[in-house]
């Protein structure tokens, strides 16, 4: 038996997923997780990087092309019923029956299991206990994903894995599913989901892996990632004329990284109490006119930003 | 309860609750056959059995007419109708009676006792007219040939009673096909099936759910249909009931079979259906669901008796037209099993989980 606070609940090395094809289309390529338990994992990415593959080969629903998988210390192949019966999954996108109410829905999947949560339990704590007798259909887009996310918990998971739990949602049914993920992590569990929203990742993950092109681009907790841009600070001007290069900009003190979007700029900057003031002072010098400036502090979407030259949201090649 | 039948019985209590609250799938499992059933029913109903109408006018008794009015009546074949009033020309006429008998006014002279009066243009009149001649010729004697009449009239004969086990066939059929097939693609399209598999529930007895719900919902069908088929029109078993349910349940277990293998890889509803209907458009024409599979040539025959719905439509006949026993019937049953078999064994090596 293996010792749960010695290995981790995931290890892969070497993941890779080629989906045959003309040409044949890589959509994992070579990516090492090491996930301690008790820990909440991102999976940080555009659509299409590779995420949701990722999440179905450490699901053992996909099977990896290469490399090797480690799951609470098993192997799928050899264990998958004593795997499944640990885990709990949340799919991008379920539909469960229609016709069924949110009971009835969560006692088939409390069959499956062994041991869980008793069905009232888990229903409690997604919070839908108002709508136990309401059919999936009358439910709207937030309940439907806390009764998903109900589902994969109903088994009394150790490792819950949740593919993209908020996208679509509106932002307080975003917030509740925020409080059940961080009480489930609370509890000591393990958590990986993948997300776009980089505020999400910052808000529930303790370390993020930033996934692009099949390959994991940059690894570690939010803030160890944002503060390796040596700049935790983003100014973002825009003028009414004239706009300057972005070689001027880059040239006023403090200031690492200066990228154009359209109007708008995005300067990184260490020190915004240099940079701010420079920043006025090269405005009112050159006879310009600020349409708008906002200060703010980096997120990880300037991480991958910097990192790829794109957006998070940019690219949406059709998700793999 | 043991934990081990729990998944299996909460999947197919699941899978009950969805069909049943779904107002159309109830249409079409248990309205439609119905409606099929009558509106058939009514197409091909009896025609009342054909009689012939004559009229006899100044019949007397004792008189030739009378003993001919004597030998009519004891016939089935005829209907007699005796006017008292002059209007048997008009009834001749509007067709209302194929023949018109006329005693003579004067019976003692040598003449005819009577005139047949009747109607050269229409079939019926001069059918009548030989009828009638025939039986006075019986009646006066020489030699006489007795015909022993029997009629085709034993229950069973009857097109509704060929009719009513080709739509439960039919039935099975689609029900196998649809409501396995359909609703595991469905549920393949709508990444339920892969929701299922990222938890320890068996391949086996989610299968298995599938198939028992769908025999649950085929219960209340034959049963209606059988019912109904009863009611309205006399349709009997004549073989043991519960014979003809083995070969309901043997019937229903082979097109969900079929129906398995036809989801097993198909990715989309489009395709499923359409392999669907490639399979089931040819069986209704070529099984011997509305007229006999026996009309095509025979160098078809082997094609059409290979069909899973021949095999089990000729079953059906079998069981509930001609009170045959099972073993009489191997030939439709082993086929009826080799189609469930085969196809349940290569669905289940190809069926696409992931």
């Amino acid at each position: 038996m293996s010792d749960p606070k010695v290995r981790p609940a995931i290890h892969c090395r070497q993941l890779t997923k080629t989906y045959p094809g003309r040409p044949p289309v890589e959509a994992v390529r070579g990516v090492d997780l090491e996930v301690p338990v008790g820990e909440c994992f991102g999976l940080l990415g555009p659509n299409g990087a590779g995420k949701t593959t990722t999440m179905e080969i450490l699901e053992g629903l996909l099977d990896a092309t290469s490399g090797d998988v480690e799951i609470l210390g098993r192997h799928w192949g050899t264990d998958d019923r004593e795997l499944r019966e640990r885990i709990g999954v949340s799919l991008q996108e379920t539909n469960l029956s229609d016709k069924l109410t949110v009971g009835e829905i969560v006692k088939l999947f409390r069959s499956f299991f062994r041991t869980g949560l008793t069905i009232s339990q888990a229903i409690e704590q997604v919070a839908l206990q108002e709508k136990v007798n309401a059919r999936f259909s009358k439910l709207s887009g937030g309940q439907k994903q806390r009764l998903a996310i109900a589902c994969s918990l109903v088994g009394d998971p150790e490792l819950l894995f949740l593919d993209e739990p908020t996208t679509g949602l509106d932002p307080q049914s975003r917030r509740q599913l925020w409080d059940v993920i961080s009480g489930f992590r609370n509890a000591g569990r393990t958590v990986v989901l993948t997300t776009h929203y980089m505020d999400e990742a910052e808000k529930l993950c303790d370390r993020v892996a930033i996934v692009d092109n099949g390959k994991v681009i940059a690894l570690g907790s939010p803030r160890q990632l944002i503060s390796q841009l040596g700049s935790e600070h983003v100014l973002e001007p825009s003028w009414v004329n004239n706009p300057p290069t972005e070689a001027e900009l880059r040239t006023l003190p403090s200031v690492t990284l200066v990228r154009r979007e359209d109007e708008r700029y995005l300067m990184s900057v260490s020190e915004p109490h240099l940079a701010l003031p420079a920043l006025l002072d090269f405005t009112r010098q050159t006879g310009r006119e600020l349409a708008s400036l906002t200060t703010r502090h980096a997120t990880l979407e300037d991480v991958f930003v910097t990192l790829t030259g794109r957006h998070l949201r940019d690219g949406d090649k059709g998700a793999v | 309860m043991s934990h081990r039948f729990t998944p299996l019985i909460e999947l197919t209590l699941a899978r009950v609750r969805e069909f049943f609250r779904e107002p159309a799938a109830i249409f079409w499992v248990y309205g439609f056959p119905l409606i099929m059933a009558i509106s058939l029913g009514i197409a091909f109903r009896e025609k009342p059995k054909q009689q012939i109408t004559v009229d006899l006018v100044g019949t007397t008794e004792g008189s030739r007419t009378g003993e001919l009015r004597e030998l009519l009546k004891r016939d089935t074949r005829f209907v007699v109708h005796e006017p008292t009033t002059e209007s048997w020309k008009k009834r001749l006429r509007d067709g209302k009676t194929d023949l018109v008998v006329v005693a003579s006014s004067d019976p003692a002279s040598g003449d005819s006792p009577w005139e047949f009066w009747q109607e050269p243009r229409r079939a019926e009149s001069l059918l009548a007219r030989q009828a009638v001649e025939n039986l006075l010729l019986k009646g006066q004697g020489g030699t006489v040939v007795v015909i022993a009449d029997q009629e085709l009239n034993e229950a069973g004969s009857r097109y509704i009673d060929f009719l009513i086990p080709g739509l439960l066939g039919m039935n099975l059929m689609g029900g196998g096909l649809f409501g396995v097939g359909f609703v595991l693609v469905d549920m393949r399209v709508k990444k339920l099936l892969k929701r299922f598999l990222a938890t320890p529930l068996r391949h086996s007895d989610f299968l298995l759910s599938v198939m028992l719900s769908r025999l649950l919902f085929m219960v209340p069908e034959i049963l209606a249909l059988l019912g109904f088929s009863w009611l309205v029109f006399g349709v009997q078993v004549q073989g043991s009931f519960l014979e003809l349910v083995a070969v309901i349940i043997l019937g229903g277990f082979c097109f969900a079979g079929v129906g398995l293998l036809i989801a097993s890889r198909a990715t989309t509803l489009e395709t499923a259906s359409g392999l669907m209907n490639l399979l089931m458009l040819p069986m209704y024409v070529l099984s011997g669901v509305f007229f006999s599979s026996e009309r095509f040539p025979a160098a078809m025959q082997p094609l059409v008796k290979a069909l899973p719905l021949t095999a089990l439509n000729e079953a059906l006949r079998g069981v509930m037209l001609e009170g045959e026993s099972l073993p009489a019937l191997w030939r439709p049953i082993a086929t009826l099993v080799a189609w469930g078999a085969v196809s349940f064994v290569i669905a289940l090596r190809i069926f696409r989980w992931k």
